[in-house]
């Protein structure tokens, strides 16, 4: 029984709660790197090392961290791993640290990392948070190798590098077309879960792990409690 | 020459290197918080705001400690705490003091901690600094940088509430209803902007 639901943990991240496509978190590096498939696993490699480890410390860390300060906490100890997984880039793979470029230290701002830590390490002991982070890593890395797929094949006719259409169509490796394929792939997951049953996300607001103390919803809550003073 | 190459910098920022729709930092408000025009503007304002700020406080820090220092490796942590703590500072004072704007701005600075526009804005000028394109980036691009920036997130998002007040109305199939066609909406805003290219290069030559 412990196994299966282990088992659950990872697989749950990877079609049934994937980050990108169902909870839309961490659309950024989504739309940024994903212009060539190589990129997009470089991307996804280092985003899963660092959603691992900070997975793994916040959970064993979830007993001693205030309530009240936890979040600067958590993104502390993102912001650490992300360093070294950037000094482990930047060493042993300095093609990627080039494409990646800016994009590599923006992990610690990648809403997945804090999401994940929020919702389940900051709660769960540490194994499952282990194979949570892992599972959401293959997620979010299989939802970018896709994306970068479609983007590099139609934008400059190659996969991984290898040249297989003459023809090329620019757009798909422009901004505009990463918007539109991003658009496009939400679109076939609503249509996969609509036709299952299940509840569509239609705002990016949804997933979002700090919604709680976001403008939008506080805006309500504002208005609400004007009303209910005025009451 | 000075006002000329600052001039080229704020216009870039807007125009060709628009962060949200070219350079794809600061998605989620922008899909997030650009239903409404009011509320569309009041975080663009809060964005500019902090994005300056937060330049003001890490370039002198990055440019006259860590690199002396030989930790530019801190940039990562440093950088995401200075950013955090001074939104913390401005949203304490703004509550002490100024309550009126604390109301209107005041309930967006939380969110704008984890804005990868504003850690961007920071990290980004200063890979200007040593390249070796036609100008340097000194303290006063830095700073003209992050307020163009901030305007290009303000245009953007009003531009954008505009289309999808229009989308409110539209007729949209089921399955491309809500986040989907909005990224549509946004390739569309954002393929506009690539009618840019190379129009601050061909207004103001630097070289």
């Amino acid at each position: 029984m412990a196994k299966t639901s282990l088992i659950k943990e990872f697989t749950k991240g990877i079609v049934k709660e994937n980050p990108v496509l169902c909870l839309v978190l961490g659309t950024c590096p989504t739309l940024a790197v994903t212009t060539s498939a190589s990129n997009a696993i470089g991307m996804g490699v280092a985003a899963t090392a660092v959603l691992v480890c900070s997975n793994a410390v916040i959970s064993l860390l979830r007993k001693f961290i205030p309530d009240k300060v936890r979040i600067p906490a958590y993104i502390t100890i993102i912001a650490g791993f992300v360093s070294v997984v950037q000094m482990l880039v930047k060493a042993f793979a300095p093609a990627i640290n080039d494409s990646l470029g800016i994009y590599l230290p923006l992990i610690v701002v990648n809403c997945i990392i804090l999401g994940r830590a929020e919702m389940f390490a900051g709660k769960n002991p540490v194994l499952p948070s282990i194979l949570d982070g892992l599972g959401m890593g293959v997620g979010f890395t299989a939802a970018l190798l896709c994306m970068g797929i479609i983007r590099e094949f139609l934008g400059s006719g190659s996969l991984f590098g290898v040249q297989l259409m003459p023809v090329q169509i620019l757009i798909f490796i422009l901004p505009p077309g990463g918007f539109f394929v991003f658009g496009m792939l939400i679109m076939l997951a609503n249509k996969l879960n609509s036709r299952a049953g299940k509840k569509v996300k239609t705002s990016p607001c949804d997933g979002c792990p700090i919604s709680e103390n976001c403008s939008t919803k506080t805006c309500e809550k504002t208005v609400k409690e004007a009303a209910a003073n005025a009451d | 020459m000075l006002i000329k190459s600052l001039v080229a910098v704020f216009l870039a920022a807007i125009l060709t290197e628009n962060y949200v729709l070219s350079k794809f930092l600061g998605i989620c408000p922008f899909l997030g918080v650009s239903k409404k025009l009011n509320t569309a503007v009041g975080m663009s304002v809060a964005v500019t705001f902090v994005m300056v700020l937060a330049t003001a406080v890490t370039f002198p820090i990055y440019m006259y400690l860590l690199v002396p220092m030989g930790m530019e490796y801190l940039q990562t942590v440093l950088f995401i705490l200075i950013i955090a703590g001074l939104v913390q500072l401005v949203e304490i004072i703004l509550r002490k003091y100024i309550p009126a704007l604390y109301n209107s701005l005041g309930i967006y600075l939380p969110l704008i901690t984890t804005n990868c526009a504003v850690l961007g804005v920071t990290m980004l000028v200063l890979q200007k600094v040593d390249s070796t394109t036609a100008y340097a980036y000194t303290y006063g691009h830095a700073l003209v940088n992050a307020f163009g920036a901030g305007i290009g997130f303000l245009v953007a998002m009003v531009m954008f509430a505009g289309v999808r007040g229009r989308l409110e109305s539209a007729d949209i199939p089921k399955s491309l209803k809500g986040l989907p066609i909005t990224l549509v909406a946004a390739a569309l805003v954002s393929l506009s902007f690539l009618g840019f290219a190379g129009f601050v290069d061909k207004l103001i030559p630097l070289s």
